[in-house]
């Protein structure tokens, strides 16, 4: 019952979306802003085309290679900090500033340091992930109940046992959610170098059609990135409730 | 200064040493990066000479415009769907996953209908900034405590006065990240719509910098917007652990 009633107010919200557009479109016309009808036909005829295959591929392999450096040396980060008191205090309010800098003002540094290639869009996209894995990381650690601790010295356990039995499931829901939010600034930074530094990709296209005013397909590419980064907050959004729910 | 904050100044300096080192030595190639002390001297020299000024002025204007909007609207907007739990739970998806989408590539749409003003540079700071509040703001009164609405009703305050005497000072630290965010989401909004396309402001002159090779004067500019955003970021961090301190809450 409840499942169809949120089912249902989705779908509303969805009608709602739809009409503001189109009510939009019919202020502003076809070039600045297509129907929804017409962007959904393009829509079709783009998803199963090469130039789309190629490019989702281009930018699926960097921010395949850009989340694996971002929740590596994120983890890294946020477990070292997270466990040495010095670190942690010295590091904290240092990674939260470069947290905050608006990462954009740097992509002419990365351009310049890593060319058009594939290695600044994996450098520029890890950039944005590494700081809240890192961030929630080391919160994680540091809000482990001390009683845990204890039960775990209580209990004779061995370094190992305390660490696979105590610390890391109590760390994982915070954790998780760390790397929930990497994910989507991950890819976040991977569509901005591709906009500005890159000649393949879902980024690249944006730009080329907001160069060419095709709009339909600025739409079109919005829509199947937002789809896509939906489906990928979700799945982990419902592994963190199962982790919170668990016990 | 505390021994910690010693090790962090000096971790800092020691980065920043490093980078002069690795430039001046040529271990990073002077057509990449320049070494920093050549990035201050070239940022003097461009404040001295008074011409960027109008840029400054107009990038941090537009920002200052577009963060006061989102937090007014995305705090009453906040306010209405907070009020409707039905409708939140069916925005929820969306909310959570608006900021996977670069919202900035719907910057050429409005150029296409408000034309080539701050107009179009303004709603797309609007547009990204204000989720942050409207997310911040349902957080918030979510937390408001069950005995203040009651004390509300039992005072039969209506709902606008509730709303502004009651919720918002309430719900303030929440709201306060809200605003944090929000500055940081409407000063990358901003940023990037002059990268893309505008007639000034500071993100278009580093555009044509980096389009000319003038590196000193990228740099410069970079590290001005740099400065603008840690000063900004540290000065609202320092207000908010204020008001954590006289609310005798031990902010983390």
């Amino acid at each position: 019952m409840t499942a169809t009633k949120r089912a249902a107010d989705s779908l509303i919200i969805l009608i709602i979306v739809l009409a503001i557009w189109q009510a939009l479109h019919q202020m502003v016309g076809d070039t600045a802003l297509p129907s929804p009808g017409v962007t959904l036909l393009y829509l079709a005829r783009f998803l199963p085309s090469e130039r789309f295959f190629e490019n989702a591929a281009a930018t699926l392999t960097s921010f395949i290679y850009a989340l694996f450096i971002a929740y590596g040396l994120g983890l890294a980060i946020g477990v070292w900090l997270g466990a040495h008191r010095l670190s942690g205090a010295v590091g904290e309010p240092l990674l939260v500033a470069l947290y905050s800098i608006p990462k954009i003002t740097l992509y002419p540094v990365i351009l310049l340091i890593f060319g058009l290639g594939i290695s600044g869009k994996v450098a520029f996209g890890a950039l944005h992930g590494i700081l809240p894995v890192a961030l929630l990381t080391m919160s994680a650690i540091r809000n482990i109940p001390p009683v845990y601790l204890k039960v775990a010295r209580t209990l004779h356990l061995s370094k190992r046992q305390a660490i696979f039995t105590v610390l890391f499931p109590a760390t994982l829901p915070e954790v998780v959610a760390g790397l929930r939010i990497g994910l989507t600034v991950t890819l976040l930074g991977v569509l901005l170098a591709e906009m500005f530094a890159s000649k393949r990709g879902l980024g690249f296209l944006i730009i080329n059609a907001m160069q060419l005013a095709q709009s339909e397909e600025i739409l079109t590419v919005a829509i199947v990135l937002f789809v896509f980064a939906a489906l990928a907050n979700s799945l982990l959004l419902w592994v963190e409730h199962r982790l919170h729910h668990r016990a | 200064m505390t021994c910690v904050g010693t090790i962090r100044l000096a971790v800092v300096v020691g980065a920043i040493g490093l980078l002069e080192l690795c430039c001046r030595l040529e271990f990073i190639d002077y057509r990449s990066v320049i070494p920093p002390s050549e990035m201050a001297t070239s940022l003097i020299r461009i404040l001295s000479s008074h011409e960027i000024y109008p840029d400054i002025a107009r990038t941090l204007g537009v920002v200052v415009i577009a963060v006061a909007i989102s937090i007014v609207l995305g705090f009453a907007l906040g306010l209405l769907i907070h009020a409707m739990p039905r409708v939140r739970q069916a925005l929820d998806p969306l909310l959570a996953t608006y900021y996977a989408v670069p919202i900035f590539i719907f910057y050429p749409v409005m150029v296409a209908i408000f034309g080539l003003s701050i107009i179009p540079i303004v709603l797309i700071g609007v547009a990204t900034a204000a989720v942050a509040m409207i997310i911040a703001t349902l957080n918030g009164l979510d937390r408001v405590p069950r005995v203040l609405t009651k004390v509300a009703r039992v005072h039969r305050m209506g709902p606008l006065a509730t709303a502004l005497r009651l919720k918002l000072p309430a719900a303030a630290p929440h709201l306060f990240t809200g605003v944090k965010l929000a500055v940081s989401y409407g000063f990358i909004a901003v940023i990037a719509s002059e990268f893309i396309l505008a007639p000034a402001g500071l993100g278009r002159d580093i555009a044509d910098a980096y389009n000319d090779f003038n590196n000193r004067k990228m740099y410069a500019l970079i590290l001005l917007l740099l400065i603008f955003a840690t000063v900004v970021n540290m000065a609202l961090h320092a207000w908010d652990q204020r008001w954590a301190e006289r609310r005798g809450v031990r902010s983390s």
